[in-house]
This record gives C-alpha cells, structure tokens and sequence, in this order.
C-alpha cells in the first residue's frame, strides 16, 4: 500500500501544483518550533556550518509554511527536501523563497531536513527541484511576507495596503519594524487555500534575488575538507562491514561459506548471509570488522559458494541482439501518444525512404563517493540510515520491507552526496547495511562499498539500440518518421506503477524514451519504447544524468544530419525548416510556451556563436550541431550545441577543441549555478561521446575500476562558451540538459570533418579508423 | 604503533602498519576531509601531503609514513585560507565537493613545486586527479589565479 501511495505521488512529480497543494500547512499560528529529531550524530544538514549542525530558533519562531521559519532574531531557515550533490539546490531554492519574502540574504540559512512523511515525495532526480519549487516556495515566501505587513499595519492601525517590506523590515512611510520585532510580539495568521493561491507575486522587475550573482552556501566547506558526506559518517560503538557480491546482481544464492581463513584476521568479527524479507540482495554476504580493512582484509581470505542467476553468462552483445529481435517484433512495446502515431500511410506514400540504426554501450555512474550506509536502530526503537540518497520516498518501502518495521519507525538523515548522477536515486545499496543491523540487533554497522564492488552492482546507464526512419516524398518533404528505441527500463524495474500507457494500451518507460517525441513537424510521427528484459533481469537499469535523453537525441540528432545529407540541404536550415510552433509543437503555458520556436531560437544562437557554417577551418576538421529540449517535452529545456572537432586520420583520434552550448531554462534562478550545472553536464556529454563506456560479460560490467574505465579528464577538456536566452518564463531543469547535444554534435563534426558516420557510442579512435577505412 | 605528526600534531597510531594511509587518517585519527574514490591512486580524491610531496594515501601504507610529517587538507592552512583555498571559493569551482580536498592538496603541492606552471603544466599534473561534476574548467582557472596571488606575494614581500 505504502508503495501505491509513493506512486500515485510520483505521477503528480511532473506536476508542481499537487507538490504546492500537499507541501503547505494552512495555519499559520506562531508556535515553538520543535523542529527535527534528536540526533545522535551529526550529519551534513546544514552545509554552511561547520559541523553541519542546521541553527536553532531563537524564542518562538513564526512558521508560516513547513518550508520555513523566522525566529525572533529575524534569522530564516528555509527547509530543503532535496539532495545536495553539486547543483547548490538549496541556495537557489533559499532565494526564490527569501526574493517573495523580502528579507536580506545574510539571514537566510538552510537546512537539508531528514525523512519525514509530513515532505511529501523526497526525490532529486529529472532536474526537476527548481521547476518544482518555484511555484511553492515563491507562495509560500509571499504568504509570510504578506503576514508580516498585516501584523505590522494593525500595530499601527493602518491600512496593510500603504505597508511595504524590504530587507526584513516593514514600512508605511511613517512607522518601520522589523520581522524580528514582528515574530518577537508573537504572530496569528491564516489563510485558506483560496487565499493562499490568491497572493500576489512579484513581477521579474522586482525579483531582488533571483537571476543575481550568488556565493552557494556549500561552496566554502567543500574547500576546507567541513562538508559532511555520508561516508564520513560515525556513529558510537559501530562496526565496518564490507560486501561480498554475488555472481549476479539478481537470483543468486549462497550454498556455503567458509571463514576458516579469516579466523586469523586481527578485528575480524562475523560473516553475515543477508536474510531479506524484501528481496533487493538476493545471494549478498556482509564480513564485518572491527576496522574498514579488517572487514576487507578478512572478505578476502572467505569464500562463497554460490548458486550463480539465470544472467550468469550473459554478455553485451546478448542484451544488443535482443533489443534488435524486439525492434524487428512491431508487436513488441508502446506506441507513445504523439500527433499521428500511425506512419503506414506515410511510408506507403514514400517516394524515398531513410533509415539507420544507432547504439550505444553500457555507462557507468562512477560517482566519486562510492557507495555506502551506516545503519542502527536508536533508543526509540527507530532505524536510522545515515546515508546520502536521491530518492528517499521510493526506498523507505523497501527499507520497511526489509526491516520488518512500519515506516514511521524508519528514518533518513541527510548527508552531503559525493556525487549522485542519478545513481543514488537506486538506494538499494542502504538495504544489506540495514539488514546487516537488523541481524545484530540493531547495532551500528557501516557498509562500505570498495569501488570494484560499487561498480560490479552499478545500476548502469543500459545499452541501447534503436531504428530511426523517415518517408519523403517526390518534392523531397519530410512526410513521415519512426523512432524505435529498445533498453533496459529503469522506472520499469524501480517503481513500475508510474509507467503510463501508449496509445496501444502498453505501458512505457518516459525516462528510456523521452527525447525521441521530439519538437521537430515531420508529418505522421511514431516513437515506439520497447523494455528489453534480458537488460532488465541481467542488472539495475539506472537513471544516469539525462537518461534516455542522452541515447535518444544521439540517435535524433545524428539522424537529422543524415536525412538532410539525403536531400541535400544544410543540417541548420533542414532543422529550422522543421521546428515549427503550430499544432502538437506549439507549446502550452507555462512550461513549454513558445514550443518549437524557442528550440529554433537557442539552435539559432548557437550556430551564430560557433560560426557554424562560416567559420574557415583547416582540414579534417569542423564544427558539428544538434538541438534538444533537455529531459521531456512536460518540462522543456531548449538546448543547443556546436562542437569543433579535429580528427587525426592516422591514429583514428578525435581532438574536440570547442563547445559552444545555448540555453533556454526560462528565468534564470542562479545564474552561476546555473552555468556550473551547464558546464558539468555538457562535458558528461562529452565523456559519454568518447572516453566511456564498458561491457556486459559473463553477466557483470567488464571494467571495475579507472584502470579500464576511462572518464573525461582536464587534459582532453575543450574550451566552453555558455550562453542563456534571457527569459521571465517559467524556470527549468538545468543538471541534464547540457548532457544531452554533444555525443550526437561530435558525430556530425566527425562526418564533415572527414566523411564518415559513427552510430555507436562511444566513438573510440579504433572506430574512426575502421570507418575510415571500410 | 606507528607514530608520525600530522597537521603538526604528533600523534601514535595503533593499528596495523599495512593498514592504508587514507583509513588510518579518516578512522583512526578522524580526520575525514580526505576522501575515498578509487583505492588504487588513480583518481586523486585522497590526496595529501608527505613530507610535503602530493601523495595517494590510499595506496600508501601506514608503516611506510614512520616519523613523516603529514599534510592533509584540514591542515594546509589554519584559516582555511591558503591562495588555492581561496581560488577555489573565488571561482566557485565546488559541485558535489568531494574529490576537491584532493585537488586543492594537489594544486598547493604543484605550486611549490612550480610556482609559476604553464598551462600544460598545469592540465599534466591535475589530469591525475578525477572529479566526476567534470568541475576542470574551473579548476585550471583557480590554479592559475593561485599562482597570480603567490606571484603577486612574492612580488610584494
């Protein structure tokens, strides 16, 4: 049941009115304000100070909303339900409230709050916070601001309306008090919902903190070794484990262990078989230690005998060959509810036709931290997971199957993230920690995994393949497209019940498809997803940062280069021929207002800042574009990239020297952030394109550490050039949308550079070459 | 016991002498602002200094740093102010923040070493260190400020 309700919340994700409705508390009496849980540790709640420790009210704090609360020294503390691991989330959340509330900077602090029900869903995923906060914390800052002048006018027996506030202190021209002031006479106030959405809000001419410069609150400990990440945490009388994996992620199951080896390890303590209730770690063994090494040095000297999964011997090129099977099945999959999903006629009427097919291999999150959690129960008898996390609400269920316990007896404190990238939105791995302490008693344990092992278990970005096709007439115009996209399915494994159906009745996956319902009028449309279960049974399908998005749009993207190839016109002008806003690609308020045009828009300026198509370049060399709309066409980000890329025809090397990225996010919240988020993304999309990858065999990731895995590194990062459309549209995601138009720009630059097309990521030098050459 | 001074402390520690440099730091004198990423000194995030050189204290063993003066990044200024710290929050370079005490402890070291590095030199020294929010553009411009400022030191005093 608690998992339903999860669900049905997670559908209302993409929408942030039912996250405004839920979010607020209506009354808004001034209270003491118990705040939080007794805490045994620390943990990094607060990244501002020094031992995270979030502050305390001063007096009777005023709390107008959940989200935060004034006390009587004119101090805000603004509640952040969502994980920081790079994005300085809670800094721009902090602003957009502090900006509708008028108070000064210096007096917001934030606090990154531990699980509780009364959130909501605690998810930072989709580059969803900033779209899903701006209307709620907007509201719920001019619901105080509101308060405070009222409180202050019938002090004064005036009328609220000649009252303004600024920098945390009301005025009517005549009279001036502080919100300090205001909080310490004690404050009574309602609203009802009616009235709440009735509040006025300030005009972008008026936003004194949103769209300005900013120093994020995380930035000054997280140079001085002070921010606390979850692999720091310590807890009194705890004890290290280490897991030993399986041969498979899933149905494996241990026949016998032998520690007799161990026995002579210093601080070596137990080996625990899991026993899961929950069904998350089938087949894993915890070695506990008294120290990290003595659990490590001690797995080392065990062994397991297992009985190994049905994905025992399966390997990449297994899942490739049965995405191809599913693709040439038009039984198989969804059909997603574009415009005119049926293309019969279109292809039937075809007086040429195009197709090709992409692929891309398995990716791996490799985020610094490597995984781990500390688990205990404490003397309320509640199980605390000291852990950072990405999605907490999609865990607790399964943390509460696990452990036996109802979920208000479980708890999640909040830690810095080293890193998420999508792969902490999976919390399996707090499961063994937490089962590991069930088995004894409830006493600390602290599961670490070593990088091999946080590798071997990754919930992988899955392999794909997909079919593009496209129907012309005799005149040459684009008349009809297919787009048929086969992958492990991450919300279909993960949280099922979110799948919609398609217009066959079948249920799809929007995060293994998004993408390929692109803004592009190309006539009858149709995008087909289809769950390929191999991937599914042989690993954790994950959300990597902009997931199937930085699939579809190589396949997308490459795949408008080749069409305009056909017919003979430039890639530019063959894109902007075709994102047109009428019809389906209009766009709707206010998300996607403007529809296809602000695509064109942000491809315009991005072929205008790279001199796409003017530029003189030596040989093999050139620049290459692709636009998309970030993450889903519910919450468009326009994006546009330009790559410059040489290619040494010898050694098969492609050298990028430049990006050029182009943004369309609506108002832009912090515009620093904002570029930094920008930045990393666009060179994820680099690293993807051409330095990382690996392969299924024997049913397990090939390469376990840097010493076969190969991310970006300084030495091959390009020059960047960022620009943003200034826009008071409504603000959208910004953490994946950079990721998703550098694989397909560098494969357009490739094949103008020197000829040849590459369809599979990543592009390795060896595969330059045998293009080259065939 | 393996007795060394770190961060100018002495300190003894009783754990065995195999035990790796990077633990022996973060569990046992707890210190945990040097981080764990790879465990085979190929990503830089447990960076610190050893008898000043920038070392991987995941793959250096406690036994082998007997009598050393060590480094780490809680220790490199009292003020959290050394010229790298302080490029580092002038530039923002911090995402997630967690392989950043290994840059920084490498960037200082590079700066002794070569006070004013080239640009090659710089990407030559730092490609070793990994940071997955991909902070590098940030990180080579906070380099080559830290150095302007110990230039601009030096010029001066």
């Amino acid at each position: 049941m608690a998992k339903n309700k999860i669900m049905s919340r997670l559908g209302g994700a993409g929408k942030a009115t039912a996250l405004s409705r839920r979010g607020f508390l209506i009354s808004m009496t001034a209270a003491g304000v118990a705040f939080g849980f007794p805490r045994s540790s620390y943990a990094a709640m607060d990244p501002q100070a020094a031992d995270g420790v979030p502050i305390t009210a001063v007096g009777d704090a005023f709390e107008p909303t959940m989200w935060y609360w004034i006390d009587t020294e004119g101090r805000v503390n603004v509640n952040i339900i969502r994980a920081e691991m790079g994005q300085h989330v809670g800094t721009a959340i902090a602003r957009i409230l502090a900006d509708e509330l008028e108070v000064s900077w210096d007096d917001v602090r934030i606090t990154h709050v531990d699980t509780d029900e009364k959130w909501g869903t605690m998810v930072t995923g989709g580059s969803w916070s900033i779209w899903q906060s701006w209307p709620v914390y907007r509201q719920a800052g001019a619901a105080g601001c509101t308060a405070l002048i009222e409180a202050a006018a019938t002090q004064w027996g005036v009328d609220a309306s000649t009252c303004t506030a600024r920098d945390g202190t009301v005025t009517d021209g005549t009279n001036s008090i502080t919100y300090a002031e205001l909080v310490k006479a004690g404050i009574s106030r309602s609203f009802t919902e009616d009235e709440l959405a009735a509040l006025p809000l300030k005009p972008h001419s008026e936003l004194r903190l949103v769209g300005k410069d900013v120093t994020a609150l995380d930035i000054a400990n997280k140079t001085n070794g002070k921010a606390i990440y979850g692999l720091d945490a310590k807890i009194d009388g705890m004890v290290y484990g280490v897991p030993l994996m399986p041969p498979t992620r899933l149905g494996s199951q241990v026949l016998s262990i032998d520690d007799s080896g161990a026995k002579d390890v210093k601080g070596y303590l137990q080996t625990l078989t899991l026993d899961d209730p929950s069904g998350t770690v089938p087949g894993w063994v915890v070695v506990l230690g008294e120290t990290l090494m003595a659990a490590k040095w001690a797995s080392q000297q065990i062994n397991v005998e297992w009985n190994a999964g049905e994905t025992a011997g399966v390997s990449e090129a297994d899942i490739q060959a049965k995405s191809r099977e599913l693709i040439a099945d038009a039984s198989t999959g969804a059909i997603l509810p574009t415009e005119t999903p049926d293309t019969t006629q279109a292809f039937k009427d075809a007086a040429d036709t195009l197709e090709a097919e992409y692929s891309t291999a398995t990716v791996l999150h490799f985020q610094m931290e490597p995984l781990n959690a500390t688990v205990f129960q404490n003397a309320d008898g509640v199980w605390e997971i000291h852990s950072g996390n990405q999605w907490q609400s999609l865990i607790l269920p399964t943390l509460s199957a696990a452990l036996e316990e109802a979920p208000d007896k479980i708890i999640m404190r909040s830690y810095m993230l080293g890193g998420g990238f999508g792969r902490r939105l999976n919390g399996d791995y707090t499961i063994p920690a937490a089962l590991a302490s069930k088995q004894l008693g409830g006493k600390p344990v602290k599961l670490v995994f070593m990088r091999e092992d946080d590798v071997q278990f990754d919930s992988v970005r899955s392999p794909s393949v997909q079919k593009l096709r496209m129907a012309f007439d005799g005149d040459k115009q684009v008349i009809g497209m297919e787009h048929h996209a086969a992958a492990g399915w991450p919300t279909g494994v993960m949280a099922p019940s979110f799948l919609p159906k398609g217009v066959n009745d079948q249920p799809y996956d929007v995060f293994a498809i998004d993408g390929a319902d692109h803004w592009y009028s190309v006539g009858a449309h149709q995008v087909r997803a289809i769950e390929n279960e191999l991937a599914n049974q042989t690993f954790r399908p994950g959300w990597l940062r902009s997931v199937g998005p930085g699939w579809t749009n190589f396949a997308v993207e490459s795949f408008m280069d080749e069409a305009a190839a056909k017919i003979g016109v430039d890639p530019l002008e063959f894109r902007l021929n075709h994102l047109i806003a009428e019809g389906y690609n209009a766009g709707t308020v206010p998300d996607s207002v403007g529809g296809a045009s602000r695509q064109a828009a942000v491809l315009e300026r991005v072929a205008k800042m790279s001199g796409y198509g003017t530029a003189d370049l030596p040989a093999d060399t050139a620049i290459g574009i692709a636009t998309t709309f970030g993450q889903s066409r519910q919450m468009p980000t326009w994006t546009a990239g330009a790559v410059q890329v040489h290619v040494d025809r010898e050694t098969g090397t492609v050298e990028v020297q430049k990006m050029w990225l182009a943004f369309d996010c609506g108002t832009v919240v912090d515009p620093d952030g904002a570029r930094a988020q920008c930045e990393g993304a666009a060179l994820w999309g680099l690293s993807m394109a051409l330095y990382e990858g690996t392969e299924f065999e024997d049913g397990n990731v090939r390469d376990l550490n840097l010493g076969g895995y190969t991310p970006l590194r300084m030495i091959d990062t390009p020059e960047m050039e960022i620009e943003f459309i200034d826009s008071t549209e409504v603000p959208v995601g910004l953490g994946e949308p950079g990721t998703t138009v550098i694989a397909p720009a560098i494969a357009n630059a490739i094949q103008s550079a020197v000829g040849v097309r590459l369809r599979h990521l990543p592009m390795r030098p060896d595969d330059v070459l045998a293009a080259l050459k065939a | 016991m393996v007795n060394l001074k770190i961060n100018g402390r002495e300190v003894s520690v009783d754990a065995d002498p195999a035990t790796p440099l990077l633990w022996a730091i973060r569990d046992e004198i707890g210190l945990t602002g040097t981080k764990f990423g790879c465990g085979i000194g190929m990503c830089g995030a447990c960076t610190v200094h050893v008898g000043g050189q920038a070392t991987r204290s995941c793959i250096t063993m406690l036994g082998d740093v007997e009598g050393t003066e060590i480094t780490t990044i809680e220790g490199l200024d009292a003020d959290d102010n050394h010229p790298v710290q302080e490029a580092w929050r002038n530039l923002r370079v911090p995402q997630c923040g967690y392989c950043q005490s290994g840059q920084i402890m490498q960037a200082a070291a590079l700066l002794t070493d070569i006070p004013d590095p080239s640009d090659d030199d710089i990407d030559a020294v730092m490609t070793g260190n990994l940071c997955r929010c991909m902070t590098y553009p940030r990180i080579r411009s906070a380099v080559r400020e830290a150095a302007s400022a110990n230039r601009g030191q030096t010029q001066n005093g």
